[in-house]
């Protein structure tokens, strides 16, 4: 039998396998740090838009919590924004699991006297030009959020229009903002349930430093 | 030198018309019926593959004698993937916006039928300054039908042209924004995917019809010339 070609073939494939390996490894090492900066910037971004800059004086994202909720959607992040270490708001993370195509997924700032200080939309797969309002780059409809404040008294006003609530629905697309201000609004009771202890536990998710 | 003028010549009508990716091969029409909803999308998108098609190309052409002919195929395969993952990662570093919005289809770039393509047909019996150019021109064919089809939905669609071009040109281009007309209801058909097949066959009609156009310009011409009806008899 001959072998020849065989093992000639096999270390030039070996040969290319290593030099194109290295080839992106290098990359790799040449663009990690930048990659991650971009993601953290990309994620810090998100949080100063939902908790004023103003409003803390701490690392938002290091100091974050994971936690399980049904009421959130699963396993969620819970960041707590801090004005000389006490706990003044909290941006907590949030699924919509009966968006019209797909989870939405959102973050939820509040400050502790369950003040929405802002919405947004992270991720989804909504239909374009219906659903997609919900992002701010298309529309301005997610800021109706802010400054709304919730009680358990005033739940019912946490719907849209056409459930008897105070949020606009879109023209063709009502579906997409029910669920978003539905999430909201569970969010918003849960914060308000779980304040103390989401609070008080020490720092455990993957940006903690 | 007259002779690799007439090569680059023919390389060119090649791929920017004759014999376009997108219009004639029809190859890479995932990436290109997926991500075409805007213009930024689809120049991001052409510009990510012409960079790998003439990488590609290059290096495959480089290598062609060290590469025995029954291994061809997966070699090809990993010179590819080690661009496109190249590309990727420097995208996700420097156009990071860019990223997100493509998102899976930077790594489906390696599945673009049209690049192993042309390193098959091509770039593997071709010097690499050729390889280079053919790469160079066919990637330019490829990115010139994603921007007239992102163009075309994303005027038809959404009435603006240009938007999202901070994704790919940084803060500075962030009013480039042209907006043709206002509309708070956008013409839903043009922006989701069968916009894309439609679209993508109104081009493909065109550049037929003005082929006919254009032969039939020719044949009437001959006839004149030599004074004897039908030259070509090939349809």
């Amino acid at each position: 039998m001959n072998t020849g070609p065989l093992f000639k073939h096999g270390g030039i494939l070996a040969a290319f396998a290593i030099v194109t390996t290295g080839l992106i490894a290098l990359t790799f090492q040449g663009t990690k740090d930048r990659i991650a900066e971009q993601v953290l910037a990309k994620r810090l971004a998100i949080l100063n838009e939902v908790i004023p800059t103003t409003m803390h004086d701490n690392a938002l994202y290091t100091d974050c919590i994971v936690v399980q909720s049904e009421q959130l959607g699963g396993q969620q992040s819970v960041y707590r924004s801090r004005l000389n270490g006490e706990v003044n708001g909290m941006a907590i993370e949030a699924t919509a699991k009966n968006g019209y195509s797909g989870d939405i997924d959102m973050i939820v700032g509040v400050d502790s006297a369950m003040q929405v200080k802002g919405v947004r939309v992270l991720q989804h797969k909504e239909t374009p030009g219906l659903g997609d309002k919900v992002e701010l780059s298309v529309s301005d409809w997610i800021l109706s959020f802010n400054e709304q404040t919730y009680t358990p008294s005033n739940r019912a006003l946490w719907r849209v229009k056409k459930d008897g609530g105070q949020f606009d629905q879109f023209t063709g697309a009502t579906i997409t903002p029910r669920a978003v201000v539905n999430t909201v609004a569970d969010t918003l009771e849960y914060a308000q349930k779980n304040w103390d202890q989401l609070a008080t536990t020490a720092s455990n998710c993957e940006g903690a430093s | 030198m007259s002779n690799l003028k007439d090569t680059l010549q023919t390389l060119s009508i090649e791929g920017l018309w004759k014999n376009n990716p997108a219009l004639v091969q029809l190859l890479g029409l995932c990436p290109l019926l997926a991500v075409t909803a805007t213009f930024i999308n689809g120049l991001g998108l052409g510009l990510a593959t012409l960079f790998v098609l003439v990488g590609a190309n290059v290096t495959v052409s480089v290598v062609r004698q060290w590469v025995p002919n029954d291994i061809r195929i997966p070699v090809f395969v990993m010179i590819i993937a080690a661009y496109v993952t190249v590309i990727e990662l420097l995208m996700n570093a420097f156009t990071y916006n860019l990223y997100l919005a493509l998102g899976i289809f930077i790594p489906l770039i390696v599945t673009n039928c049209a690049i192993i393509g042309r390193a098959e047909a091509y770039a593997s019996k071709q010097p690499p300054h050729l390889a280079a150019y053919d790469g160079f021109v066919m990637g330019l064919g490829f990115a010139l039908v994603l921007m007239l089809l992102g163009g075309m939905r994303e005027i038809f669609g959404a009435g603006t042209l240009f938007a999202g071009a901070d994704r790919l040109f940084g803060d500075i281009a962030s009013d480039w924004t042209i907006v043709v007309f206002q509309t708070d209801n956008p013409f839903l058909l043009a922006i989701l995917p069968p916009g894309a097949f439609i679209g993508m066959g109104l081009i493909i009609a065109l550049k037929n019809y003005i082929d006919s156009v254009y032969k039939s310009r020719v044949e009437s011409e001959s006839i004149t010339k030599v004074e004897r009806a039908r030259v070509t008899a090939e349809s």
